[in-house]
């Protein structure tokens, strides 16, 4: 049987031993060996989280019901929200690309978006969400693949494309996806598994003594 | 050099990728479930140099109809052109457009480069066991895990004009089968730099320590 030891860790990247210590609020803990993030001190993680996630699902929300980019050329006119330019692909005989950009900036930040709050809203309500260990490791395993960064740097360089032959009528997505672009760095920088799992050691049941 | 360093794996000890708890294992060898977090944790990722090939080879194929396939077609009644990566960066240089075909030329052409060539090294590095520069290694691995989403930027920009780009017979702009062996390009060698694991650059330099 395995049995716990604490509270030493392994760095993730070079696997050398190390023995964890507290740190001031915001600093960050790196290896000796390789110079790896171990862990950072971010204050009040959790509930930090939670509200910009909850942004995050605002903007989303926002950015994909109106269109991104209008053009228009000799008085036609075309404008596209991100699952319309999807479907155009589709359409195309383009499946495979129409899955891809799909799966990268609709479905995947939707479902890290939805399981980020799915875990954070009962916890910092002091209760325990089941699953949350599978929630965790889902989590950590889309999230290189949930691209809305890309994506809004792909909408600045069609931009400029675009600029050159149509006038543009910029869409309410536009900004919705810059704020998004924003707010899904904020929740990687104060998202940490590490608290999720320091708050349950702490309080087991979910319920809090104070 | 530096004087012994304990590892997990020199002590008997698997850190869960999920939770990062420590725990003992008495099979070096077998699967091990996280005490914590019951997730099924290895001391090394398994398979990882062979996997890690066979995705970069991969992806060496796929690079030529990337990059020689034309990945948009731009129509009007006057006139038809078709885009390789390189072509459409070319023409947005000529256009005076430097800054943007600067960020393109880097996130299409130089990112997926330099990521196939820096994993390759990197596998060649731990098959021979090498223990040369591992700080420089690490570093290096870093970078391509940071830097190879970018490469996704030509997708969208093709996916939004063509969506966009649909009136008929004044203009429309079609994407093109260059586009699905780049984006094929794109998800191996992401694959690919998950599947590395960079304990292997540092594994030949701490055994001579332990034994
Ligand atoms: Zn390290
Ligand atoms: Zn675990």
């Amino acid at each position: 049987m395995a049995h716990q030891i604490e509270p030493l860790i392994a760095c993730r990247e070079c696997d050398l031993l190390l023995r964890e210590i507290p740190l001031f609020p915001n600093d960050v803990a790196s290896c000796r060996g390789c110079g790896a993030q171990l862990y950072r001190n971010t204050p009040n993680s959790l509930n930090r989280t939670l509200v910009f996630s909850l942004t995050a699902a605002i903007l989303f929300i926002i950015a994909n019901a109106y269109p991104i980019l209008g053009i228009e050329i000799q008085g036609t006119r075309n404008a596209t929200n991100l699952y319309g330019a999807v479907y155009s692909l589709w359409n195309h005989e383009m499946r495979i690309i129409a899955l891809l950009v799909f799966a990268t900036t609709i479905l995947i930040p939707a479902v890290e978006l939805t399981m980020m709050i799915y875990l954070l809203l009962p916890l910092c309500l002091r209760r325990k969400p089941p699953g949350i260990a599978l929630n965790l490791r889902i989590l950590q395993g889309i999230k290189p693949w949930g691209m809305i960064e890309v994506f809004m740097l792909g909408v600045l360089v069609s931009l400029v494309k675009l600029n050159d032959s149509f006038s543009i009528i910029p869409g309410v997505a536009l900004w919705a996806f810059g704020g998004l672009t924003f707010m899904f760095a904020t929740v990687a920088a104060s998202f940490n598994p590490r608290d999720v799992w320091a708050h349950l050691d702490r309080e087991p049941d979910g319920k809090g003594s104070t | 050099m530096k004087q012994a360093e304990p590892t997990a794996a020199g002590l008997g000890l698997r850190s869960c990728h999920i939770c990062g708890l420590l725990s003992r294992s008495d099979e070096s060898a077998g699967a091990t479930h996280c005490p914590r977090c019951r997730t099924q944790i290895h001391s090394r990722k398994p398979n990882s140099v062979s996997h890690c090939w066979a995705l970069i080879i991969a992806a060496y194929i796929l690079y030529l109809p990337a990059n020689l396939l034309p990945i948009m077609e731009t129509g009007s009644l006057f006139t038809y052109r078709e885009d390789t990566i390189m072509s459409g960066v070319v023409h947005l240089w000529k256009t005076g457009f430097w800054g943007i075909s600067t960020i393109v030329f880097i996130a299409s052409i130089m990112v997926p480069l330099f990521k196939l060539i820096a994993l390759t090294l990197l596998l060649i590095s731990v098959q021979c066991r090498s223990t040369w520069w591992p700080m420089q290694r690490a570093k290096l691995y870093r970078l391509v895990e940071l830097v190879g989403r970018w490469s996704m930027l030509d997708i969208y920009v093709v996916t939004l004009l063509a969506g966009l780009v649909q009136l008929r017979s004044l203009a429309t702009v079609k994407a093109g089968a260059g586009a699905i062996a780049f984006g094929a390009v794109v998800v191996l060698t992401m694959f690919a730099a998950m599947k590395f694991d960079p304990r292997l650059i540092w594994d030949p330099l701490r055994k001579e320590n332990i034994l």
